[in-house]
């Protein structure tokens, strides 16, 4: 009887389970087969035990049936319910399943920095010629705990992400792989210390160049969250996952213009999971993934030990193959071939003992592997390419400005710099030779005719900035041209008068006279203002931002803003002078899908930190507007975050000099990877700078923000930004910038 | 004489037991209303007062055309009507609301009109003087009475402590509008100070008002 009241829960159990992944009791015979449990678990002690065991049976025949055909069928967003279900392994539950032993790191369960994010170092078991080996490696994921309020749904405060980064740090410094398991629906988007959008940008910077091997493995890979510990040598993804670049719910709320507290249509929020393609199969599709972990059906969960047994497998099998990558011994080189024809079929132990330390070499094989691959990410997904006769003569002009450029800077400027510092040290040590000579002579001179201190002495003076505006009347904008006042927002708080248009748009470059507010302006003010005259060119302008996942209304959208910008992207790179210097630009701006960034934005801008680091200029990112990554282009979106975070490290770590500076609105992906990470990043006045915006903070939160939480003033108070410039200082500011921060190694260190 | 006064005072909150806000035109303009005689307006809310009321009227000038947000909750109890679509001077009255005060508003106003503020002379924190605060502590604050050239409070500006001696009328410290630690603007009252003969009479007052009112 007690077998059979066992297999009777089981039953409920899985009823409820199907009952969630379906959103109800609606669905084939969920309601019928839930009327017999109820009538038999009232009835147990009524009846006979045969008449029980053959009503358990055909429950569980039900059961299995209904399964099978949820299983074939699952659509996106049950995928992501089954992700949701408190049922689902955890990290906790890998921990225990798949390492040998570990210990937590930097707090423990309640007792935490941050509970939703954990670090431990754990060793993991391998077994070859009979005997076992235990290699070390880092584990760093989020946890969603079963059920335990205090996880936060694995939704990682910004203090909890530097945490994983410190750990990260500590598996470089022993030089132990490290395991990132990724079960998060999102940050926490808050803006304290040391930031949400700015610590994931430390994360992803650190990761690109992170000296030991990096595996992750996706469950729930909610967007920037998912990043803040995603960038590996090689990605799993759970065959039920998903991973996106924005919840379903927070997709439909936007593509159906949904009023906040508004309820969003579940069928909306179905199609929203269709469109971006956030399944294992769709992402290993796209490329944004290296192989899937096959799940139990309908998902595995934390009692399933023989999921845990594959994913132990997939995991060594995984950090094996990239260490093996880097090895140049043959042998090596022909199991890792193996492994890799070998598919997903071969669940055997690796037979041989494959050590995970690398040496100086085979770091720097690591890591050019995982610079190329993510290089490659998304390559395919927007349009503009170049034929194959342009694109040869392009690598062929590459190339000779690559030797030309190694010539005049590499070669040319150390023999100058050597010569330079031989004349220096001859010199310095001549004159105190000198000086000693000279001493009694000068000192009798000075006592017959004493001079008068500091009289002549010619004070170290700033290089010629010149006038910062001096043709600023050349352009107007066109905003300028309406008759009519406007009022300033502060003008409550401060007073500020009425602004009359041309004034404001013209003489006052769309400043408050009195408070000091910017009016927003469109790009080619600053195209007209901060750059030299006839300095600019453009390059890359044919690169298209496209329609990867072909999400249906986007193409005609897509065609509406090129036609109303002139332009096939929403980002503009340029070459250019201020004031005499020669740099690179990249420009976010508005009126393009209001500066998202898709697969176009993000090759353009890695090609434009590309000719950066080839003609050895400094670069500058001016963020005119960005509202974050494309939705439409899904995950194809989100790799665009390591991407051009890779581009632009490889970029600084060679020599240059890196600025950021936001004006309008700054939000999401890409303040929170290749944007947050630079050194120097600044803001134009009334500017404002975030993760999230304030509908989903307060959404997301369920607590509400201040109205100024993320003006430039408060992200220059956290520590977020450098300084606040006025519009109108902007050339003369980033001149002073580019001599302060570069100085002489302007044109590289 | 005492029933008397406090007869006075509660009459006349009872014979009007409203508070009006004015609302004058800031600037010329022409002017359209949004709202009618009687109607119910909301005011300024929000953690940070950060949700604007209810439109009340639009100025236009300029081809700007100004929306003005009713301040405070209550009745618009009146308005010109007189001027829709008509262009007005700066500074003419448009619209009153009429909202009805409550027994913390009255008690205030009361307090307002007998008790001699005690004004912060520098933006700083204040703290009670060590032998009026122990005093404080001991008999409570109502207890305590000061006198011209006591010294009642220490200024706190810049890691530096100031001695700040009590200037005006005696009498006792009725009401404390610091706190500890947390800095004050220059001339926000700090204290109230009432003469010890008046201290019944208005204790009186506060509590019929407490009493009587709804």
């Amino acid at each position: 009887m007690e077998d059979l009241r066992k297999k009777l829960l089981t039953c409920e159990e899985r009823l409820t389970y199907l009952s969630h992944i379906k959103a109800g009791d609606e669905w084939g015979n969920i309601a019928g087969l839930r009327e017999n449990l109820l009538t038999l678990r009232d009835s147990f002690y009524d009846l006979a035990p045969e008449k029980i065991t053959t009503k358990v049976k055909s429950l569980e025949e039900g059961l299995h049936f209904l399964e099978t055909r949820c299983e074939e069928n699952l659509t996106p967003m049950e995928r992501v319910r089954i992700v949701r279900s408190p049922l689902r392994f955890s990290l906790k539950d890998i921990l225990e399943n798949v390492y040998e032993d570990y210990t937590e790191l930097g707090g423990a369960e309640e007792t935490n920095i941050d509970p939703s994010m954990v670090a431990a170092k754990a060793n993991i078991l391998r077994r070859a010629k009979n005997k076992n080996f235990t290699q070390q490696v880092m584990v760093i994921g989020q946890e969603k705990g079963h059920g335990e309020e205090y996880r936060n749904g694995g939704s990682c405060k910004p203090w909890g992400n530097e945490k994983a980064l410190r750990y990260m740090q500590v598996a470089q410094t022993e030089g132990i792989p490290i395991h990132f398991y990724i079960f998060t629906p999102g940050s926490f988007p808050i803006e304290d210390y040391p930031g949400a959008a700015q610590q994931i940008a430390r994360n992803i910077y650190t990761m690109t160049k992170l000296r030991v091997p990096l595996i992750s493995m996706i469950s729930e890979g909610g967007s920037g969250g998912a990043e803040a510990i995603g960038l590996s040598d090689f990605r799993l993804m759970c065959s039920h996952g998903y991973y996106s670049v924005i919840s379903p719910e927070g997709a439909a709320a936007i593509e159906g213009k949904i009023r906040e507290g508004g309820k969003v249509p579940a069928e909306l929020i179905e199609s929203c999971a269709e469109r971006l393609h956030i399944t294992a199969r769709d992402n290993l599709k796209l490329g944004t993934i290296d192989r899937i972990i096959e799940e139990n059906p309908l998902g595995a969960k934390h009692d399933d030990f023989s999921f845990f047994k594959k994913l132990r497998y997939e995991v060594m099998r995984a950090t094996d193959e990239v260490v093996l990558k880097t090895k140049s011994l043959r042998a090596f080189r022909a199991y890792e071939l193996k492994l890799e024809k070998s598919g997903e079929s071969v669940m055997d132990e690796p037979q041989i003992d494959i050590s995970w330390d690398l040496n100086e070499d085979e770091i720097k094989r690591l890591l050019q592997r995982r610079s190329k691959k993510y290089r490659q990410m998304a390559k395919d997904s927007y349009g503009g390419r170049t034929a194959n006769l342009t694109s040869f003569m392009q690598r062929l002009k590459n190339n000779t400005s690559k030797a030309y450029y190694s010539f005049r800077y590499d070669i040319l400027r150390s023999q100058q710099k050597q010569v330079k510092q031989v004349i220096k040290d001859v010199s310095g040590e001549s004159s105190v030779f000198f000086k000693q000579l000279t001493a009694p002579f000068s000192a009798a001179y000075d006592f017959i005719i004493r001079k008068t201190d500091g009289k002549n002495v010619k004070l170290p003076v700033s290089g010629g900035y010149g006038d910062a505006l001096e043709f600023g009347d050349t352009y107007t904008s066109p905003l300028a041209n309406e008759d009519r006042t406007v009022t300033c927002p502060n003008s409550e708080k401060y007073g500020c008068k009425d602004l009359w248009v041309p004034d404001l748009y013209g003489e006052f470059c769309g400043v408050c006279e009195n408070c000091g507010h910017h009016f927003p302006l469109e790009y080619q003010w600053y195209l007209k203002h901060l750059l030299d005259r006839n300095s600019i060119r453009e390059f890359n302008r044919t690169i298209s931002a496209g329609n990867p996942l072909s999400s249906p209304g986007f193409e005609k959208r897509l065609q509406e803003a090129i036609r109303k910008t002139k332009r096939h992207s929403a980002i503009i790179t340029l070459e250019a002078r201020v004031m005499g210097v020669e740099i690179v630009i990249a420009m976010l701006y508005s009126n393009f899908r209001n500066g998202t960034v898709g697969a176009a934005e993000g090759e353009k801008f890695a090609q434009a930190c590309e000719k950066a680091k080839l003609k050895r200029r400094p670069f500058l990112a001016y963020i005119h507007t960005t509202g974050g990554i494309r939705i439409q282009e899904g995950t194809l979106g989100v790799v665009q975050m390591p991407k051009c975070t890779m581009a632009v490290r490889e970029y600084v770590d060679s020599g240059g000099l890196y600025i950021v500076v936001y004006d309008n609105n700054s939000y999401a992906g890409p303040v929170a990877s290749f944007l947050g990470c630079s050194h120097y990043q600044f803001a134009i006045r009334s500017s404002r700078i975030g993760f999230a915006g304030p509908r989903v903070i307060r959404e997301t939160t369920g607590s509400d923000i201040p109205p100024d939480y993320h003006s430039a003033r408060n992200a220059l108070k956290r520590g977020h930004i450098q300084g606040i410039w006025d519009r109108r200082d902007f050339r003369r500011n980033l001149h002073k910038a580019l001599h302060t921060m570069g100085g002489r190694n302007l044109y590289y260190r | 004489m005492d029933d008397s006064y406090v007869n006075e005072i509660l009459a006349q909150y009872r014979a009007d037991p409203y508070g009006y806000v004015d609302s004058h035109t800031i600037h010329t303009g022409s002017i359209n209303f949004y709202v009618k005689k009687d109607e119910k307006v909301e005011g300024v809310s929000g953690e940070w007062r950060h949700i604007s009321g209810t439109k009340l009227y639009s100025l236009h000038r300029e081809g700007n055309d100004k929306p003005v947000f009713s301040r405070s909750s209550g009745i618009v109890s009146s308005i010109r009507t007189d001027l829709e679509g008509k262009f007005v001077e700066a500074g003419e009255k448009v619209i009153t609301i009429r909202y009805p005060l409550k027994k913390r508003e009255i008690i205030e106003k009361i307090l307002r009109r007998v008790l001699v503020p005690f004004k912060a002379p520098e933006r700083a924190k204040y703290f009670f003087s060590l032998d009026i605060q122990s005093r404080i502590d001991k008999f409570g604050h109502r207890s305590v009475a000061v006198k011209p050239g006591d010294e009642i409070l220490t200024m706190s500006l810049m890691k530096r402590d100031t001695p700040i001696y009590y200037q005006g009328e005696p009498g006792i410290i009725h009401s404390v509008y610091f706190q500890p630690g947390i800095t004050m603007e220059q001339d926000e009252p700090l204290i109230g100070i009432c003469p010890a003969e008046k201290l019944p009479v208005i204790q009186k007052v506060i509590n019929r008002v407490k009493a009587e009112w709804e």
